[in-house]
């Protein structure tokens, strides 16, 4: 029982947290909620898909097809939280300074809530499809454990979801005004966080196997297998011994997004209709 | 955005060519009754490696490894590889996600 409570846990707290960063980020946009749903609804559909087809997929590219996949579509919201993060930082806050309120900065989260819906819907695929394997594979051993080994994981369940809640609580206790830069700094960790696993997925599947040697090794202060250290592996990337390829990837995505948000145009004179058509649009 | 675009460009590209030759000298690891054999894996330290597992039983495993950075699932009756990096010398434990009381093993490079 214990057992599949661990794998569980730490399965749905991965995706948990990124939920959780996404809520906060995305707070007090109207319908955000139905997006969210869909994206983690959407993420437990395609977790099911990846598990049933897990052979195939595993046998494509010969061999990689795992690698690619998790690298793909990593990559792909590595790209959502840059434009959510993007649009924000000039749009959004050109469109607070003509309104002069909070909330048009709120309706301006709406254009980027697809975006950020897909994250979600990424980060609950693979996450999910190792649970989905690991249940399946009590499911069909069937024996007296199955009933322990579901409980666990329902525990399992149980703990991520308070763990992640407890994340999104403690972020929406920042003032409302800090919260906006708070959340882009956290965006912009997960992404870099995301294109460094990326890397190492590619590296996996024997693509792009340049500097693939270790620069530090920091398991003796704080080991990537502990609770800590998965947790900080979730929401800024933390590894206990990246490699090169990792390290100049990582720093490239901080760089790019921090540089795009100051680049972006803020000067634009935006139709006074935007927050209504972003929300039909959407 | 030209960062990761291009990023995203190079997988594209790289879903094209063909992996790095692998299957030369890779190291054979099996999988029987949620056990792995051998349990014991000797690698040179600093130099890459491959290890090529053969799953023999009906389940999926995932052999994980926190301290190779490895996560790999590997259906019921089939075999995927396993790529190491150079690794420092020293003890790098595996398992079996899946069936963690008996599938374990270890790598040492030297």
């Amino acid at each position: 029982m214990l057992a599949s409570l661990l794998i569980v846990f730490r399965e749905v707290i991965e995706a948990g947290l990124i939920v959780g960063i996404v809520l906060a980020a995305t707070n007090g946009v109207a319908r955000r909620g139905l997006w969210i749903a869909a994206g983690v609804g959407v993420g437990v559909v395609g977790a099911c898909l990846v598990a049933v087809f897990a052979e195939q997929l595993g046998a494509m590219f010969e061999g990689a097809g795992q690698e690619l996949f998790n690298a793909a579509i990593l990559a792909f919201a590595v790209l959502m939280l840059t434009w959510h993060n993007v649009w924000m930082a000039g749009h959004g806050k050109q469109m607070a300074r003509e309104m002069r309120e909070i909330g048009a900065l709120v309706s301006a989260g709406q254009r980027t809530l697809a975006a950020l819906a897909v994250v979600v819907g990424v980060a609950v695929l693979r996450e999910g499809s190792e649970v989905v394997l690991f249940l399946y594979g009590i499911a069909a051993q069937g024996g007296t454990s199955k009933v322990a080994m579901l409980t666990g994981g329902g525990l399992g369940l149980g703990a991520g979801a308070v763990v992640s809640a407890l994340l999104y609580f403690g972020l929406l206790a920042i003032p409302a005004h800090r919260l906006f830069s708070v959340t882009s700094w956290l965006i912009t960790l997960l992404a870099a966080g995301m294109a460094s696993q990326a890397v190492l997925f590619l590296q996996q599947g024997g693509y792009f196997e340049i500097l693939t040697s270790t620069v530090w090794d920091t398991s003796w202060l704080l080991s990537e297998g502990s609770i800590a250290g998965r947790l900080l592996h979730t929401l800024i990337g933390y590894s206990d011994a990246p490699n090169g390829a990792q390290l100049i990837v990582y720093g490239a995505t901080i760089l790019t997004i921090s540089l795009l948000m100051r680049m972006v145009p803020g000067k634009r004179t935006l139709p006074d209709a935007i927050p209504t058509k972003a929300a039909t649009q959407l | 955005m030209k960062t990761l675009k291009s990023l995203l460009i190079g997988a594209a590209a790289a879903a094209f060519l063909t992996p790095a030759s692998a299957d030369n000298g890779a190291i054979p690891l099996s999988l029987k009754n949620h056990a792995f054999s051998p349990t014991e894996i000797h690698v040179k330290a600093n130099e890459p490696a491959v290890i090529a597992l053969t799953n023999n039983d009906d389940s999926v495993e995932e052999f994980d490894s926190t301290s190779l950075k490895v996560e790999k699932v590997v259906t019921g009756r089939s075999s995927g590889n396993v790529r190491l990096r150079p690794l420092a010398p020293g003890r790098y434990p595996f398992m079996g996600e899946y069936h963690s009381e008996t599938a374990q093993g270890v790598v040492i490079a030297e």
